[in-house]
């Protein structure tokens, strides 16, 4: 390998693994605040990237019968529960946010699709249309069982994968999709041919995570969801209600997500299953950061990113053995680098 | 309901599987055989997951191991089957065996996350690797033959099948119910608790893990010589999560569970399959995972425990007769009273900054009682977990028996003959009385793993059943043997700890805070019980907080404030010691 192909390399795991640095961030936001290890966040990239193609091609995406069905679903849930705690004085607030808003998403994506929009404006449809799945599979799947253990959640988690994927096929089909690139500018740097979408992978990833990092350090509801994972019982003693800091964090952390999704579409073909590789590798990113860190996280997933591009020079069929055996030395240095409470299973 | 009633049921269960084929259409046999074969990947899962606590996501992997090495010594080298089992059952619990030794000692969901990683790591292997037929994989397997006689149809495979799950839950219950079955279901209590009863976790684990890894490889060979093909596909990280689902929907703490958990998947599968397109005509292929990860996640949500555990809750208790005299255990060699058995020289122990113990040392002597008392924050639970291994001095030494054990692991200090209770009551719930207290026993027995599944050492089974119900006795819990552990009020728990501790026949009982909780009654209770222990010439030291407690009962008492040593003495000197008094009560103004 000489050393023009290691920097091709480099700056080509770099960019993947930016991609996955913000799903990596969004997974270790929920697992903080819920304690849920949210496996679908890299379905809901993928769906992204579908939509936007969708989109593109002058088609109504299915994100949109997708965003109903669930919303009409947690209306349901949330409505029975509401009524059977006797708390129908909320019922207006709930259809409000489970059914009005995702409805009026809906509508008015339906509605901007009529007037042949411009490529900025599909990029925020794309993302106004994915970000209500996460807080709604939220109230739909996980609100109920909120006080299991970690294990049960995860096992949850990824169930509800598995589901997602079925959805995905049904709303988007078989057919891989591959959008235009945001940029055809490219500059040379260091001898290197570096494309402009790798570029704004770098810079949209950078730019989110200090995005998130003014929103944690200086804004109160960042605060809150802070608080909220650090202490779930102090904080609520605080006023601070755990859901709507869950809510916030699905929504933030499908925000990262979809944006992961719209840049790694231009670059690599996404079908509706994509979504299970990008997550568990943006997973594998977090739990380098012990799952708690974000700096940690986005350094970690880059880390993989970069294994990757390398592994996959080296055998391209064994690229993902390599990733995933890799993950085991790794976990066991987490493992001895963090202090563990001695803890019971429960029975 | 006796045991008899069980195994009368056991043999109705076994005639019905026997007579299946002779009733059931073909296609039914062989949604049968596969019931059984995933069945045996589950109920390893079971003994995993819900007696071990090891949540495994890679099963698959194991089975696929033994698949494709089976498929690899009789389709691709002509080998017979019989040759493959071998093959394939001694790679798979060799390549169990390293990774255990690997991963082993991951904690928490780390251990559960390296589990997706090798299991996705294997399975990616099985479709790149070029001897295996990639994507393709192998086909023209051989059927198993018996003798001349090749097991070809789905109805000649199926007593295979089922005699080999049959026989896998007979061995599995009798383990559960020996020496290594009690030390793999205390596992889920925490290593502290299974190291101080002089159990190695790490080696309970390993052995769980290869136990379950060998099921899977079993169910490997089965898979390839029923189908006589395999590819990656059966063997990938969905399959590896479905065995868990199998494992959660029967019941995760229960064997039984494995078989009812495998059968509903396979049947609900099946239904989802049969009865979808009737619903949505068209999208069946679409919407059936999306269905059935629907009613798992509605499962989750709404019965947790799994279905055998909640049926069995409203079964008959099996009635169960009271132990049999039995030979006792050996005992080992008391110290002669007033001897000097553990000496504490210059223990120091820092965390970081702090010196939690500072220069700290006393001796116990044979046949007294010593109590290590001080106010919060003094550093007696850091000496008391010095003491018992828990965490290891910074500096100094500490002999016991004229052995130093300052290096020791908790498990060996615990064989050493010193025994210990918690202050948060460290007991298993949902194990009886008498289960709890043979615990104690496991480092005076020896029955190992084949002689604990084949039920070939009930003599020695018999000896502590009876110790532990002597030791009941001797506390004052012995009316009720088979009462669950979680039952009891606390003041009963700790004592049902001094029964457990007391069965490994200790030289030293170390007690941690045995009155913080209690009401007055219990305490004098426990009081009245360390004296009778004290009468047998059992050493005892007490780590306490309550100094009425301490005062009428000790012979001796240490008292620590700040972790340095303030003094010792007999009890009526430290309660005249006006440092005493002024780290209890502020200084005299």
């Amino acid at each position: 390998m000489t050393s023009d192909i290691a920097a091709i390399l480099a700056i080509d795991g770099i960019a993947t693994g930016a991609v996955y640095a913000l799903v990596a961030i969004g997974t270790v936001l929920i697992f903080t605040v819920t304690r849920v290890i949210f496996i679908p966040f890299g379905d809901i990239a993928a769906f992204t990237a579908l939509t936007l193609a969708a989109l593109d091609a002058k088609r109504f995406p299915g994100t949109g019968a997708l965003v109903v069905a669930l919303a009409c679903l947690a209306t349901l849930i949330e409505v029975i529960s509401l009524i059977r705690n006797g708390e129908v004085r909320l019922l207006p607030r709930a259809l409000l946010f489970y059914l009005a808003i995702p409805l009026a998403v809906v509508g008015i994506a339906w509605l901007a699709m009529r007037m042949d929009p411009p490529l900025a404006v599909r990029l925020v449809l794309a993302l106004m249309l994915i970000t209500p799945i996460a807080p709604l599979l939220d109230r739909i799947v996980f609100r109920p069982i909120a006080d299991g253990t970690v294990l049960l959640l995860l096992t949850v988690s990824v169930a509800l994968h598995f589901a997602l994927v079925g959805l995905g096929l049904l709303f988007f089909g078989p057919e891989g999709v591959r959008t235009e690139p945001l940029t055809s500018f490219s500059t040379e740097f260091a001898g290197v041919l570096v494309s402009g979408q790798t570029m704004l992978i770098v810079l949209a990833a950078l730019v989110f995570s200090g995005l998130l990092y003014l929103f944690f350090d200086f804004t109160l509801i960042g605060k809150s969801l802070r608080a909220t994972a650090v202490n779930r019982t102090g904080s609520r003693l605080m006023g601070i209600r755990p859901e709507r800091a869950g809510t916030i964090a699905y929504l933030l952390g499908s925000l990262m997500a979809g944006v992961s999704g719209i840049l790694i579409a231009p670059v690599n073909t996404v079908f509706y299953d994509s979504g299970f590789l990008i997550g568990l590798k943006a997973f594998v990113g977090a739990i380098v950061g012990g799952m708690t860190s974000y700096p940690g996280a986005a350094i970690g997933a880059v880390g993989v990113g970069i294994l990757e591009s390398f592994a996959s020079f080296q055998s391209s069929a064994l690229k993902d053995v390599i990733v995933f055996s890799l993950l085991i030395p790794i976990l066991i240095w987490r493992s001895l680098a963090t202090l563990h409470s001695e803890e019971e299973i429960e029975e | 309901m006796t045991r008899l009633h069980v195994q009368l049921a056991a043999a109705a269960v076994l005639a019905c599987l026997a007579l299946a084929p002779l009733v059931l259409s073909p296609f039914s046999v062989t949604l049968m055989n596969y019931i059984g074969i995933y069945s045996l990947v589950a109920i390893g899962l079971a003994l995993l997951t819900g007696v071990g606590g090891i949540v495994s996501f890679g099963q698959a992997a194991f089975v696929g191991i033994a698949a494709y090495a089976t498929a690899w010594v009789s389709a691709l080298n002509g080998q017979s089957p019989w040759l493959g089992l071998l093959f394939g059952v001694a790679l798979t619990c060799g390549v169990a065996a390293i990774l255990g030794v690997v991963t082993l000692r991951l904690q928490g969901h780390f251990l559960s996350l390296s589990t997706v990683a090798w299991g996705l790591a294997i399975g990616f292997l099985f479709g790149n690797v070029e001897g295996l037929g990639r994507f393709n994989g192998i086909s023209s397997i051989p059927p198993i033959s018996v003798g001349s006689f090749a097991l070809v149809s789905s109805a000649q495979i199926y007593y295979l099948i089922w005699g080999i799950v049959a026989l896998v839950l007979l061995l599995g219950y009798n383990l559960m119910d020996s020496r290594l079955g009690r030390a793999m279901r205390v596992l889920r209590g925490g290593n502290t608790l299974v190291e101080s009863l002089g159990i190695n976790a790490f080696r309970i684990k390993l052995a769980t893990f290869v136990i379950a890894a060998f099921l899977a490889a079993l169910s490997g060979w089965l898979y390839a010589h029923m189908s006589r093909f395999i590819s990656p596909g059966p063997f990938d990280a969905s399959m590896g999560i479905e065995y868990l689902m199998m494992t959660m929907v029967g019941g995760a703490g229960s064997l039984l569970g494995g078989v009812v958990g495998a059968a509903i998947v396979t049947l609900l599968k099946n239904s989802v399959q049969d009865y979808l397109p009737l619903i949505a005509k068209g999208a069946s292929g679409q919407l059936e995972i999306v269905a059935f990860s629907a009613l798992f996640i509605l499962f989750l949500q709404w019965a947790r425990q799994g279905i055998v555990p909640s049926i069995a809750r409203y079964l008959p208790k099996i009635r169960r007769e009271r132990p049999q005299p039995a030979p006792p255990l050996p005992r080992r060699a008391q110290p002669t009273p007033g001897e000097l058995l553990l000496k504490v020289d210059g223990a120091e122990r820092r965390f970081g900054g702090l010196v939690a113990v500072n220069n700290v040392s006393f001796e116990v002597r044979s046949g007294e009682i010593l109590a290590v008392i001080g106010p919060n924050g003094a550093g007696k639970s850091t000496m008391f977990n010095c003491l018992t291994g828990a965490l290891r001095v910074s500096k100094g030494e500490i002999v016991f028996a004229g052995r130093p054990i300052t290096r020791d692991p908790q498990s060996r200090i615990a064989k050493a003959g010193v025994a210990r209770t918690f202050q948060h009551v460290k007991l298993r719930p949902r194990m009886s009385l008498l289960e709890n207290v043979m615990l104690g026993t496991y480092s005076r027995t020896r029955t190992g793993l084949f002689a604990g599944a084949f039920r070939l050492n009930q003599r020695e089974e018999a000896s502590a059943r009876h110790e532990a119900l002597m030791q009941l006795e001797r506390v004052g819990l012995g009316d009720k043997p088979f009462e669950l552990a979680g039952n009891l009020p606390l003041g009963n728990q700790r004592i049902l700890e001094i029964a457990r501790a007391l069965a490994a026949d200790p030289a030293l009982l170390v007690l941690d805070e045995p009155a913080a909780g209690l009401r007055r009654q219990e305490k004098l209770r426990l009081a009245e019980l360390l004296r009778s222990l004290r009468a047998d010439h059992l050493t005892i030291l007490i780590v306490e907080h309550d100094m009425e407690f301490v005062m009428s009962l000790v012979d001796r008492i240490v008292v620590l404030d700040f972790g340095s040593k303030l003094c010792e003495g007999v009890p009526s000197a430290i309660r005249s010691d006006e440092r005493v008094q002024e780290a209890y009560l502020g200084g005299v103004a």
